[in-house]
């Protein structure tokens, strides 16, 4: 077991009222996981992802990563954010760099290093635009590429594609996926997007709102290379129609 | 290119009908021209003032003298007023509980007219260059200083959730990130305080000092010389626009590299 979430809780409290944001919340992850929490607003899957990242802290119960307990952000372990975070002063190039500038390492090996991740994400032709010069979709690769650039453990994904139209995001899943196999990476994904945990998941969390809890946890057993319109792909997303409670039934009924 | 150079003639424009305007009033209003006087005799004061100085003044200093040590006071004042501001607005707006003591004091002070200090620093510190400086001082160092806690305050959430994935340290985080994020806002401040700089200069020196440009006001007067003084004017008008356009300049700059746009 590589990330231990124990029994974990976390509760707001404003003025008088109290809101159970995660409700006795139990999962191990293992290694090399691509584990994606789905759910719809509210049902706690950012604030899941936040206190694993070690940005939110717990009520009660205990995170561990590989035997360490989380009480705050680690560089071992990186977030992606929704609206990309890159500073918009910074170029591309320096936007990557970020997090090297305070690693210690040569100017050399700082170079090489963006050099080499912003090939890996096909935007080296673009390193001295700045963010506002730069699409949806290539921002979220600067971010990808900002992220790996420290060779971290962990990626957490907080619904990373979720601004971008449907063309750019099948595209950065494909890259995702890529990325999770080739790098070796544990990914943490968070998305309200059914068709996207689907396609890009070893195990689907699936969550419900009212208080924050587990509902189901969903198995995808399918090869590397996914097929959007394949049956097991529909098997798969039925089920979680289903456990939403959002598929139609049509029971036949004889009234003789 | 194209567009600088229609700007500038729609200005020349401007300030021909204004001095037309002036002239007419003088040819057909019947003014006293000894209070005032033409722009002909204002140009020829101007003159005057550049190339001999003010008969009668105490001082035989010619215009660019007078020119060159408000410039000196302004920028020393001006320059400290940034640096401050800037500098307790990063401290007070990463620590806000701070600023909730401090902000009180400043809100009693800020609304203090500068010069309402002249007399005070004048006697405190006497005559000469510094009851200008600090009148100037006084009055960018505010504006300033609540832009920046405010700026500092205002900065997107997710830039300080990046520094905290990324393992900044708190010193890091303030330089390489709250300080580029909040720095179009603050540099807006400091255009803003540019202008303010300059009003309260002439200020402080019509009382504080023996020279520059509020000085040299002062002078005509008691020389009984309203060409002179409607030359000054001018001149204090004339440098307050061109430090605000280049100012401004740099403000389009900043805002075009940080993408907000020309």
């Amino acid at each position: 077991m590589y990330i231990d979430i124990h029994d974990v809780s976390v509760e707001y409290k404003q003025d008088n009222t109290s809101f159970l944001a995660l409700d006795h919340i139990n999962l191990a992850i293992e290694r090399g996981e691509f584990i994606c929490l789905l759910g719809p607003s509210g049902c706690g899957k950012t604030t899941l992802l936040n206190a694993i990242a070690g940005f939110e802290k717990v009520t009660s119960g205990t995170i561990t990563i590989d035997g360490t307990p989380v009480t705050k952000p680690d560089t071992r372990y990186v977030t992606i954010f929704q609206n990309y975070g890159l500073l918009p002063w910074r170029s591309v190039e320096k936007n990557v760099a970020l997090p090297l500038e305070t690693k210690g390492l040569s100017k050399q090996e700082q170079d090489e290093r963006i050099q080499h991740y912003l090939e890996l994400v096909g935007l080296s032709e673009y390193k001295d635009r700045h963010p506002h010069q730069l699409s949806g979709g290539q921002q979220q690769r600067v971010a990808i590429a900002r992220a790996l650039a420290v060779n971290p453990d962990i990626l957490f994904m907080d619904e990373p594609f979720a601004a971008l139209d449907a063309i750019t995001r099948m595209k950065l899943q494909d890259d995702t996926r890529l990325l999770s196999t080739k790098e070796k990476k544990t990914i943490i994904f968070v998305t309200h997007d059914i068709e996207e945990a689907v396609y890009l998941a070893d195990r689907i969390v699936v969550l419900s709102p009212n208080p924050g809890r587990i509902k189901s946890i969903v198995d995808v057993h399918m090869p590397f290379e996914r097929d959007r319109t394949s049956d097991d792909f529909i098997h798969i997303r039925d089920k979680i129609f289903e456990i939403f409670n959002m598929k139609v039934d049509h029971d036949l009924e004889y009234y003789i | 290119m194209i567009k600088t150079l229609k700007q500038t003639r729609t200005i020349l424009i401007s300030f021909l009908i204004l001095i037309i305007l002036w002239q007419l009033a003088i040819s057909f209003g019947g003014m006293n021209t000894a209070l005032f006087p033409s722009p002909i005799k204002v140009f020829n004061a101007f003159v005057g003032l550049a190339t001999k100085g003010l008969s009668g003044s105490t001082t035989d200093a010619i215009l660019w003298i007078h020119i060159k040590d408000s410039l000196v006071r302004f920028f020393i004042g001006y320059l400290l007023a940034a640096l401050l501001g800037i500098g307790f607005g990063l401290l007070l707006g990463w620590f806000p509980k701070a600023f909730s003591y401090v902000n009180p004091i400043v809100q009693l002070i800020r609304p203090i007219a500068p010069v309402a200090w002249l007399p005070f620093l004048v006697l405190v510190i006497g005559i000469g260059n510094l009851p200008a400086i600090a009148i100037i001082f006084i009055a960018g160092f505010f504006p300033i200083l609540l832009s920046t806690v405010k700026a500092v305050i205002n900065v997107d959430p997710v830039y300080l959730k990046v520094a905290k994935t990324f393992g900044l340290t708190q010193l890091q985080t303030i330089f390489k990130i709250v300080l580029p994020a909040a720095f179009p806002q603050i540099f807006h401040s400091l255009h803003l305080a540019l202008g303010t700089c300059w009003i309260f200069l002439v200020s402080g020196e019509m009382v504080g000092s023996q020279t520059g440009l509020g000085f040299l006001l002062m002078d005509a007067k008691n020389t009984m010389r309203p060409d002179a003084l409607l030359a000054v004017i001018i001149t204090i008008g004339i440098i307050g626009l061109i430090l605000d356009q280049a100012i401004g300049l740099f403000e389009k700059a900043i805002r075009k590299t940080w993408g907000f746009g020309g």
